[in-house]
């Protein structure tokens, strides 16, 4: 194993064997190991073989064109794939070294370690309040203080507190997009879950509102493990630790952010980030 | 020119335009008829006098009021056999004569210009009878057990007075009958089944049969107490009557128990008519009907109506939905869930008679009468559920309309953004939690517009109600004072119903007949008021649930 950040070796694109040692970083901790995960839908294959480690307590962000999976594979790890008919996963996720895929996990009890923000706002048509605590209400807590209490410490979590504390029994449905996706955010960090994913929370904001959301990711990431997909390559260089780049379903590099985006080992890497292609 | 003006596509405008006006001048038209018909029954008219001549060469005095009139020709007249002149139309009126104790009938045609000297004396007298109709006449005197006290001019004023203790009396006598002996009957009866419980139970536990016996013994008291109280009501009540001089002069004593009403439509001012409208259009609604429901009011079939709509609202939606919810969102989207759809929607095009028959068979006859044999074995061999009810009624209903529901339903769950119940299914909820949290809920108003095309279809269907639980005259509510309160085993009334049995199965069809118009109005208005309640609720919910539609 090598001291280096950087990744140790290339990937062997066409390797299926299972326990690869790519896109290990050695001097972090792992919170998510992704082993040999290939996706289909139907027959359609969508993510090829990925192998990598996502880093306890960082920020992971993934770049690609669009359909290159990167949506997929984040929703692979919070298991949302389910939903779709048809999807058929193998390899291993393993979160804390228990793989997510086994038979003997609740789905639900996942979910709730692993949170989820989605690209529109999708705030409940319910007050503020009732949205941040929405999640509270799922596990059957009925404490009505100590439900204020986390209702407002996701909310200033979330950086949000100032500016709805006045309004908190009005819809959220009433808050400007901005807002909206840091109430979803508050609802996300309400139940204290072990990773969030991103899924390019900011696409759909103005751009001072996405440089909230940016800020709010760097605030985060002391607490949790983030892992963020983004269309949006100057965000991704912005806000994230590491950077993983995929293309086609599989992936192409991963590695230290500023090493990607300065000195990128793969020619597929180099072009996209240049812009001659996606 | 012309050509052009087609082209320009205006007249496709007005010709589309012309298709919802003409659908705006029937529906206006329809009730506005109905309208006219039904609230100018209501109007104190005036009373004419007139010599009459008649075929056979008499001219007797008659007395009525005019209903109707129709323009016919002298030669139709001719041909009916009756001697006129001259070319031209007649006009022929429908004289609301009355008396039907002493003509036998109470409406009759009158030709114009047979009519000679026609007068409105205001001391012309309508007085409403609880049996026998109204009766047109002169007042000439006032008796007080069997001895005038009144004649001539004072007798008006005396009668009012005589009139209005009557009432009051009639008022007391009918709540002692219908509340006070109706809820010690219905407690013997109940006394009588647990008694019968206990014979077929083989329990002879002489405790229980004393108790049961002296709780008889009580209500009997209590009942005797009240006979003897109704006994002398019923002495006061008729001690005062009144002698009336009729058209033909005879001279009729009729006793002011019989009597509901007397006024002098002759003799009332326009604010007086005014009021007077008013106070009739009040007991429409509010009272019970009389006489094979030609005259009174219709009170009984609005409460039905309303009841059995509320209580089929009851069971049609929680069905509908959960059916709808496991066919959106649980049941694999295939064939076979195409094919249901496919069944469900034509289920509400099957005619309405024929889930009267279904209904009649499996609910009246099977389910009733099995619940009978299991639950109430002591009142055989009447049956309890195994008749005809508004439970029944109300089921049946639920069963028409549930298509309309889980249509509805199912259009509403599809309309709910994947975006929110993947944003619940990540906060760690299982597809339950996510769907009574936040997908039904915000589906709630598709699911009352659902309701309420449920209603309108449910509360104007009469057809399946004659077999499954309606009836002419149910002798009590379904909702009343008597332990349990709701009575889901009893017979009702129908406005729907009551529109067919008064216009088609009435003795008097001429009286009737405004009646008809008056319940018509009456039912459209009932329907009216429950949709617009179903649809403020379900503004509401859309204001409340304001998806993220944009």
């Amino acid at each position: 194993m090598s001291s280096s950040t950087t990744p140790t070796h290339a990937i062997d694109m066409d390797s299926l064997g299972r326990g690869s040692a790519t896109n290990r970083l050695a001097d972090e901790a792992a919170c998510l190991e992704i082993k040999h995960l290939n996706l289909f839908y139907g027959e359609k294959q969508a993510l090829h073989g990925i192998d990598m480690m996502i880093p306890k307590r960082r920020v992971t962000a993934y770049i690609g064109p669009s359909g290159c999976g990167k949506s997929t594979l984040l929703r692979c790890i919070n298991r949302m794939n389910d939903l779709v008919d048809s999807v058929r996963v193998d390899g291993e996720i393993l979160l804390d070294g228990q793989d997510i895929y086994d038979k003997s996990v609740n789905v639900a009890d996942l979910r709730r370690r692993v949170g989820m923000v989605f690209q529109k706002p999708n705030p409940f048509p319910k007050t503020i309040y009732e949205n941040v605590a929405y999640g509270l209400r799922l596990q059957g807590i009925k404490d009505r203080r100590r439900i204020d209490a986390v209702v407002e410490k996701a909310l200033k979590g979330a950086a949000l507190w100032d500016e709805v504390k006045d309004r908190l029994h009005e819809s959220a449905l009433g808050l400007s997009g901005g807002q909206q996706q840091r109430v979803v955010i508050a609802r996300a960090i309400a139940i204290e879950p072990e990773v969030l994913l991103l899924d390019e929370p900011a696409s759909a904001l103005d751009p001072i509102s996405t440089l909230k959301i940016e800020e709010l990711i760097y605030q985060l990431k002391d607490k949790y493990t983030i892992v963020i997909v983004t269309h949006n390559m100057q965000q991704a260089a912005r806000v994230s630790d590491y950077t993983a780049f995929m293309y086609m379903g599989k992936l192409i590099e991963f590695g230290d952010t500023k090493t990607l985006f300065t000195n990128p080992r793969e020619k597929q890497t180099e072009d996209y980030i240049t812009g001659r292609y996606g | 020119m012309i050509r052009h003006w087609f082209q320009t596509g205006k007249p496709w405008i007005w010709f589309t335009a012309s298709a919802v006006s003409i659908s705006m001048i029937l529906v206006f038209g329809l009730l506005l008829l109905i309208a006219a018909r039904g609230l100018s029954h209501f109007w104190p008219g005036d009373i004419l006098e007139f010599h009459y001549q008649e075929q056979d060469g008499k001219t007797p005095i008659l007395i009525g009021e005019i209903h109707d009139e129709e323009a016919v020709t002298a030669a139709r007249l001719r041909d009916a056999g009756i001697e006129i002149g001259g070319d031209e139309p007649v006009t022929r009126y429908l004289l609301k004569t009355g008396n039907r104790d002493i003509y036998g009938q109470d409406f009759r045609w009158v030709i114009g210009p047979n009519m000679r000297d026609l007068r409105t004396p205001e001391d012309l007298l309508t007085v409403e009878r609880l049996e026998w109709g109204n009766f047109y006449g002169y007042l000439l005197s006032v008796k007080q057990a069997g001895a005038t006290v009144a004649v001539g001019d004072g007798a008006w004023s005396a009668l009012q007075e005589r009139l209005s203790r009557a009432s009051d009396i009639q008022a007391e006598i009918h709540s002692l009958e219908k509340s006070e002996i109706g809820a010690i009957n219905y407690g013997m009866e109940r006394i009588r089944l647990e008694k019968r419980g206990l014979e077929l139970d083989g329990d002879n536990d002489p405790v229980k049969l004393a108790r049961l016996e002296k709780e008889r013994a009580e209500r009997q008291t209590e009942y005797n107490i009240l006979q003897k109280r109704l006994a002398t009501l019923y002495q006061k009540i008729n001690r005062d009557s009144m002698i009336l001089r009729s058209a033909d002069g005879r001279e009729v004593e009729i006793s002011l128990a019989k009597v509901v009403n007397a006024y002098r439509p002759n003799a009332m001012s326009l604010l007086d008519k005014l009021g007077f409208y008013f106070v009739k259009v009040g007991e429409f609604l509010s009272d019970d009907p009389r006489e094979a429901n030609t005259e009174g009011g219709i009170f009984p079939a609005i409460f039905g109506t309303v009841m059995m709509v509320i209580i089929m609202s009851i069971m049609v939606v929680p069905f509908g939905v959960v059916a709808a919810v496991y066919l959106r969102e649980y049941a694999k989207q295939g064939p076979l869930t195409r094919l249901i759809r496919i069944a469900v929607n034509n289920l509400a095009g099957v005619p309405s008679i024929v889930y009267g028959v279904f209904g009649l068979g499996f609910f009246v006859y099977f389910l009733g009468g099995n619940i009978d044999q299991l639950f109430f074995p002591e009142a055989a061999p009447a049956p309890t559920f195994g008749t005809p009810g508004i439970m029944w009624a109300s089921l049946t209903l639920a069963l028409l309309t549930v298509p309309v529901v889980i249509v509805a339903t199912e259009e509403g769950l599809s309309r709910i953004p994947k975006a929110i119940r993947e944003g619940s299914l990540a906060l760690g909820a299982t597809k339950v939690e996510t769907l009574w949290r936040t997908v039904l809920p915000m589906a709630s108003p598709a699911i009352m517009t659902g309701l309420i095309l449920a209603i309108a279809r449910a509360a104007g269907e009469v057809a399946p109600l004659m077999l499954v639980g309606v009836v002419k005259l149910a002798p009590s509510l379904p909702l009343d004072g008597n332990y349990p309160f709701l009575h889901l085993d009893r017979k009702f009334m129908h406005l729907g119903f009551h529109i067919y049995d008064v216009g088609f199965q009435s003795p008097n069809v001429e009286a009737a007949r405004p009646l008809v118009y008056a319940t018509a109005l009456l039912l459209v208005l009932v329907i009216v008021v429950l949709n617009l309640a179903a649809i403020a609720i379900r503004n509401r919910l859309r204001e409340k649930y304001r998806a993220l539609e944009n």
